[in-house]
């Protein structure tokens, strides 16, 4: 199939990947990155794999791969986290036929970003478009639109659009006045309308780029994780999923992974009819979905989640034809 | 014919307005103190404990401070295109309500945005709107548009003040000391020399001029706020002339309860009369029609083209909303429109009750255009929990709102303690007309 073909240039694809995303690190990181390495390289039992990577003043300097993980991650400020990674252009790609409604996508982003059972970056809505076509699951993140409209409203430029296409909100910035969650066509938004006590953890530093820790009275949304991103690592949400239906990457590149296989942006939107979810409205989503076509499972697969979770999608008439039948 | 003297008639007329407080209108301030008071311990739950407290979540995420906030700055863009107008036009009656306009004007432009700022969730932070704006925020554009109007409202309330307080200044030897050096401070030296006067009229016209300017842009710009978002119910572009239509029905409404209240609790039944409310009425008609014309328009499109998402929209309005939607926009319209049609159904109390069916329709058709449109979002919501699903207004929310309502009302009673609410400089400018045109007849 399709999918074998473009597994043969995967892993080289995949190395080129993190190397431009580590390299991105090391520019943000700067000297300081470096100089700890020399520090600890003393006391570390080398892997044996060599990484390279660019310095800021150009240069391509080599380390052992087991170096890199160690080293604390660069705080990004909120000042720093506007600017965006230079020269990427960060794109997901959404395959609905491999989706079963797993939730482990839902379930990593939870843990990844501290939320609450509740709270949802990504939610997987159940859709189905006319009586007469098949329903589908579809999960939804953020789809960090190139015309977003939650940008425009943002009356303190709390949200902000970055160059790297990144939508991402700086809560210290932001007033709650969520004129934002109002002009979201695709209800990405969720807000912390009371305290809780994990908005008082200050283990570490508040960065836009991790979205830790949250505070009252302010918006939330999927961010893409640009901490993870920062580390040529993979959304949670995408590293998390078993079936591989979320693919990441780089627009730039032309090139998106779901960890599993790496394959062309384009060709892959090109041959699998990819498409963006309510095109019409004119937001440009960067999030794009492959129609649920030759499905790996049936919809059916889907409804062995917790009772709470199908009572979510009584309204869909296909869910309420399968309650009748007594299946459900 | 002696100014000075009939000056001093009309101060000594209208001092017990002033300084009697009767016991009536003393359990009528008690009351509306203990409302605000409630009001103000809601807010201080809400303050401390967030948002959490009321009805709004991730879904309606406005409620009825946003609709009370819509309410009360229509409210002050029709009085200040009202005021504004009657400025313009030489009638007898005007100088009656032209006072009760102004007022009704910048109280309600002191208490409307008092509610959007209860809609932010980071009080605390409000300065960020002046530290950091970005200007292609509709926001950024109603904060200007606001504080704009409320200060040019603030200066013309102010000018068609300065002669009366003239007139105080001159005759309340009896008055304490504080209200006569507040009066002679207010009165910034005003003498009525036929200088000062030409002077003063001219730039309380250019003043009416701007503030109806004002009113037209800042009231837009409000509409703007929700039609230039992608929502399926507010995405509309009637909503600018529309909003401004529907503001002005609210506005006479207003106008007719407060001449009532007025005529009634202050016995002004020489200065208010009947030729006003059926002047009020036969305007309260027009606007009306008018609004039940907008209104119409703009449900009919919905329906006829039958985007999907508009469909949506009207579902819920005619299943979860089906008789607030019948009684804002059915009863709202059109029993007013019967009632101020037939001149036989005109009188002081059908009137009166037209109005008042006008305001609590228009409050309902604002709450039917936020919040079912937040309800019915272009991605269905898929939630179990019934607070996230549905909006319903909190205790906090409702005690803010009457709060308001309980403000507006005891900020009039107490503004009519500092001057009268007939302007005096006005019915002398009468007279004086009235007798110049004598003279030139004889």
């Amino acid at each position: 199939m399709e999918n074998k073909k473009t597994d043969k240039g995967g892993s080289n694809r995949r190395n080129f990947l993190k190397l431009g995303f580590m390299s991105s690190v090391s520019a943000v990181a700067g000297a300081s990155l470096l100089s700890n390495f020399s520090i600890q390289d003393e006391e570390v039992v080398e892997s044996g794999e060599k990484l390279r990577l660019l310095t800021p003043d150009g240069k391509i300097v080599e380390v052992d791969a087991t170096n890199v993980n160690k080293y604390p991650e660069a705080h990004i400020t909120p000042e720093e986290s506007r600017k965006g990674i230079p020269n990427r252009k960060f794109v997901m790609v959404i395959d609905l036929a491999k989706c079963k409604n797993a939730r482990k996508c839902v379930e990593g982003c939870q843990k990844g970003h501290n939320l609450d059972y509740n709270e949802e970056f990504m939610k997987i809505q159940l859709l189905q478009d006319n009586p007469e076509s098949s329903p589908y699951w579809l999960p939804k993140p953020c789809f960090h639109c190139d015309e977003p409209p939650c940008v425009t409203v943002c009356p303190t430029g709390a949200t902000f659009k970055r160059d790297d296409g990144i939508v991402l909100i700086d809560s210290e910035r932001c007033i709650g006045c969520k004129f934002c969650v109002t002009s979201c066509p695709y209800s990405a938004r969720i807000f912390n309308w009371g305290a809780k006590a994990k908005f008082d953890d200050k283990s570490q530093p508040y960065s836009p780029e991790t979205s830790l820790p949250a505070s009252k009275g302010t918006v939330m949304k999927c961010d893409f994780c640009p901490d993870l991103l920062r580390q040529g690592k993979l959304p949670y949400c995408a590293s998390s999923c078993p079936m591989g239906v979320i693919y990441f990457g780089d627009k730039n590149e032309d090139i998106v992974t779901n960890g599993t296989e790496t394959v062309s942006f384009s060709k892959l939107i090109r041959e699998r009819g990819g498409y963006r979810h309510l095109e019409h409205l004119g937001t440009k989503p960067n999030v794009y979905y492959l129609p649920a076509v030759n499905r790996q499972f049936p919809l059916d697969r889907g409804f062995d989640v917790a009772p709470d979770i199908i009572d979510r999608y009584k309204d869909v008439p296909y869910v309420q034809d399968l309650k009748n039948l007594g299946k459900i | 014919m002696n100014l000075e003297n009939r000056k001093r008639e009309l101060a000594i007329e209208f001092s017990p307005l002033l300084e009697k407080t009767t016991t009536v209108s003393k359990i009528w301030i008690a009351t509306l103190v203990l409302i605000i008071l409630v009001g103000l311990y809601a807010f201080i739950v809400q303050f401390t404990q967030g948002q959490i407290v009321t009805g709004m979540r991730d879904n309606a995420v406005w409620g009825i401070y946003t609709v009370n906030f819509i309410f009360f700055v229509c409210l002050s863009y029709s009085g200040a295109f009202i005021s504004g107008i009657l400025h313009f036009i030489h009638t007898p009656w005007k100088n009656s309500v032209s006072r009760m306009v102004e007022i009704i004007t910048v109280l309600s432009l002191i208490i409307g945005p008092i509610y959007i700022i209860l809609c932010m969730a980071r009080l605390d932070r409000l300065l960020y709107l002046f530290m950091y704006p970005r200007i292609q925020s509709p926001i950024t554009w109603d904060i200007i548009a606001v504080m704009t109007d409320l200060i040019g409202c603030f200066i013309y309330l102010f000018l068609t003040f300065i002669p009366d307080f003239a007139i105080l200044r001159d005759n309340s030897e009896n008055a304490p000391k504080w209200r006569q050096k507040m009066y002679k401070y207010f009165a910034i030296g005003y003498q009525d020399t036929p200088k000062q006067r030409i002077k003063l009229h001219k730039i309380t016209r250019t003043m009416s001029a701007m503030i109806i300017a004002m009113a037209i842009i800042a009231y837009s710009v409000l509409a703007w706020v929700f039609s230039l978002t992608l929502q399926p119910g507010w995405d509309s572009s009637i909503f600018g002339p529309y909003f401004i239509v529907a503001g002005l029905y609210t506005g006479i409404a207003v106008i007719i309860i407060v001449m009532y209240l007025i005529r009634k609790y202050y016995h002004l039944e020489s200065y208010i009369r009947k030729v006003h409310f059926s002047g009020a009425g036969i305007i309260l008609l027009v606007l009306s029609l008018l609004y039940g014309y907008f209104t119409f328009s703009e449900y009919f499109t919905r329906w006829f083209s039958h985007k999907l998402y508009d469909t949506n929209l009207l579902n819920t309005l005619f299943t979860r909303y089906f008789w607030m939607f019948v009684f804002a926009n059915y009863i709202g319209v059109l029993v007013p429109i019967v009632i101020l049609f037939f001149n036989k159904l005109r009188n002081i109390k059908s009137i009166t009750f037209a109005a008042v069916i006008a305001i609590v329709g228009l409050w309902f058709n604002r709450y039917l255009i936020v919040i079912p449109t937040l309800e019915t979002p272009y991605i269905p919501i898929q939630d179990t929990r019934e607070e996230f699903i549905h909006y319903t207004a909190t205790w906090v929310e409702w005690s803010l709102s009457l709060a308001g309502v309980a403000a507006f009302i005891l900020f009039f009673i107490l503004l009519m303690k500092l001057v009268p609410i007939i302007p005096m400089s006005g019915i002398i400018d009468h007279e004086r007309g009235q007798a110049k045109r004598k003279k030139s007849i004889k």
